[in-house]
């Protein structure tokens, strides 16, 4: 289980996050939505270690790791996969290096091992016999798909996914949402998404909370979001622009 | 200027150079920990090297001509004919000592500072360096590391190398072209050549090296905004290697026995 308390960041003087408390439960997938610049992504940065936060405390199976720092912190990311918005694969290696790269360091399997582990990863993603092409070769969806396979093949307990329907076309963003619900099914694994797309959101999500300048301002069910007597919540998921929300 | 303004401008020099020096020291730290990217080493080794050798070679030996040229010049007005043979000994300290060091400094800075600074601004701006810590790579160990150790070793021996080719082309000039007795030329330049000579050179450049490694990654680590960003961070990482180089030089060259 993982529960953030008081979570508080800033970058100079722009407050991001202001006191976010959420709990995600073993096993589920919470989708946090939220405007554009809501700071959706600093909250997996802070989640996976990328960032650290100024204040409060992020408890992974009851230990506070927010504290930690150097490798410390480095052993407590490996239980994190994250599929990253443009999909952030390193474009001076193959797909199959780019999928090994983090089993060959956080895994103690044998180079046959590995490549066989890439290829079971990559059928998995839909993408079986494409190991030896350059992600410069490969479509935004296609990218996604290796970008998820990378992030599950050392088996994390816990994947997040930022913005993982964005810039790709709906029948692509379609195929990714069926995987991350496949990969919840198969691994079991607990799932965080990052989305502003509702349609994405109600199709994957166990729950789904709403972070509004720098708060968590509803969480539930997305049959009980789509019930909110919230006014900001209720203007985000219809998506109008007349309403509290105006700094857009 | 009044004491605001002055703090002003004051006080962002000194928050880079504290951005520096932090870099420097995680990176010396890092150098003796375990686990070492052996394959970006050996990768930059031939970046760094191989690669910039033909850059080199046209500058030391440009370099060594016309260092020969005007020694030759300056002998020939103000000693006097037959004289020339005694330039040997200061083309080759002026080579080893302070011209090639620093050339080869400018021209790594040039190309691998600013291919430093591309390469990791790209991979800033498109997460990449954020993928590296989430797969268990931390990014100074993988990307700074590498870099700084392999333009430490590279940096001698490119100008070991200049130095060679400096003083034959400055040989060259002076023995070929002009005719300068080749035999006073070569045994003067034995002779007055010292082994600290060539080695305060090395050590020069292998400080250049870490300056030029360091100030790349630097900047490629804290680009941001895009292609304008790493545009740049490019630039910059030339200006501020080259501008360190030459004043570092000074002080060396003032404070290093020899």
């Amino acid at each position: 289980m993982i529960r953030l308390s008081g979570l508080r960041k800033s970058f100079g003087p722009k407050l991001v996050l202001d006191g976010v408390d959420l709990e995600i439960r073993g096993g589920e997938t919470m989708v946090v939505i939220g405007q554009s610049g809501s700071g959706k992504s600093v909250l997996l940065k802070l989640l996976i270690g990328i960032l650290a936060p100024d204040a409060g405390a992020i408890e992974i199976d009851g230990t506070d790791v927010a504290p930690l720092r150097g490798d410390a912190r480095q052993a407590v990311t490996r239980k994190f996969g994250m599929l990253f918005q443009g999909a952030a694969l390193f474009d001076s290696m193959t797909v199959a290096q780019n999928v090994a790269f983090g089993l060959e360091r956080y895994g103690r399997l044998t180079p046959a091992e590995t490549a066989a582990r890439v290829k079971d990863c990559l059928a998995k993603v839909g993408l079986a016999g494409i190991e030896g092409l350059m992600p410069h070769e490969l479509s935004g969806g296609m990218k996604k798909r290796v970008g998820l396979a990378r992030a599950i093949a050392y088996r994390p307990e816990i994947i997040l996914y930022d913005e993982p329907s964005t810039g790709i076309d709906p029948i692509r963003a379609d195929a990714i949402n069926e995987l991350i619900l496949l990969l919840q099914r198969e691994m079991g694994v607990t799932s965080i998404v990052i989305t502003h797309d509702m349609v994405s959101a109600a199709k994957v999500a166990d729950r789904i909370a709403m972070l509004y300048e720098g708060r968590i301002v509803a969480c539930g069910t997305p049959g009980e979001i789509e019930r909110s007597p919230n006014a900001v919540v209720q203007q985000f998921i219809h998506g109008r622009a007349e309403g509290p929300i105006r700094n857009w | 200027m009044s004491r605001l303004s002055l703090a002003a401008l004051v006080r962002p020099f000194f928050i880079q150079l504290g951005e520096i020096a932090e870099l420097g020291g995680l990176t010396l730290r890092n150098v003796f920990r375990k686990p070492w990217e052996r394959k970006i080493f050996l990768q930059q080794l031939d970046e760094i090297g191989a690669r910039t050798l033909p850059v080199v070679s046209l500058t030391a030996a440009f370099g060594g001509l016309v260092f020969g040229f005007q020694t030759y010049v300056g002998f020939h007005r103000y000693v006097g004919q037959g004289s020339e043979a005694y330039g040997g000994p200061i083309i080759s300290l002026g080579l080893t000592k302070e011209l090639i060091p620093i050339l080869v400094g400018l021209m790594v800075a040039g190309r691998v500072g600013s291919s430093m600074a591309a390469q990791i601004g790209t991979m800033r701006i498109t997460e990449q360096v954020d993928a590296l810590f989430s797969l268990g790579a931390d990014p100074n160990r993988y990307l700074v590391v590498p870099r700084t150790a392999a333009a430490f070793l590279m940096l001698p021996c490119l100008t070991l190398f200049g130095d060679l080719i400096g003083i034959i082309f400055g040989a060259i000039y002076n023995v070929g072209i002009m005719g300068v007795n080749g035999t006073v030329y070569v045994r003067n330049t034995l002779l007055y050549l010292q082994f600290w000579d060539v080695a305060s050179g090395l050590t020069k450049a292998a400080v250049f090296g870490v300056i030029i490694a360091v100030v790349g990654c630097w900047q490629g680590l804290k680009t941001e905004g895009g292609a304008e960003g790493v545009g740049r961070a490019t630039t910059r990482t030339v200006v501020i290697a080259s501008i360190s180089i030459l004043i570092v030089n000074f002080f060396m060259s003032k404070f290093l026995p020899g």
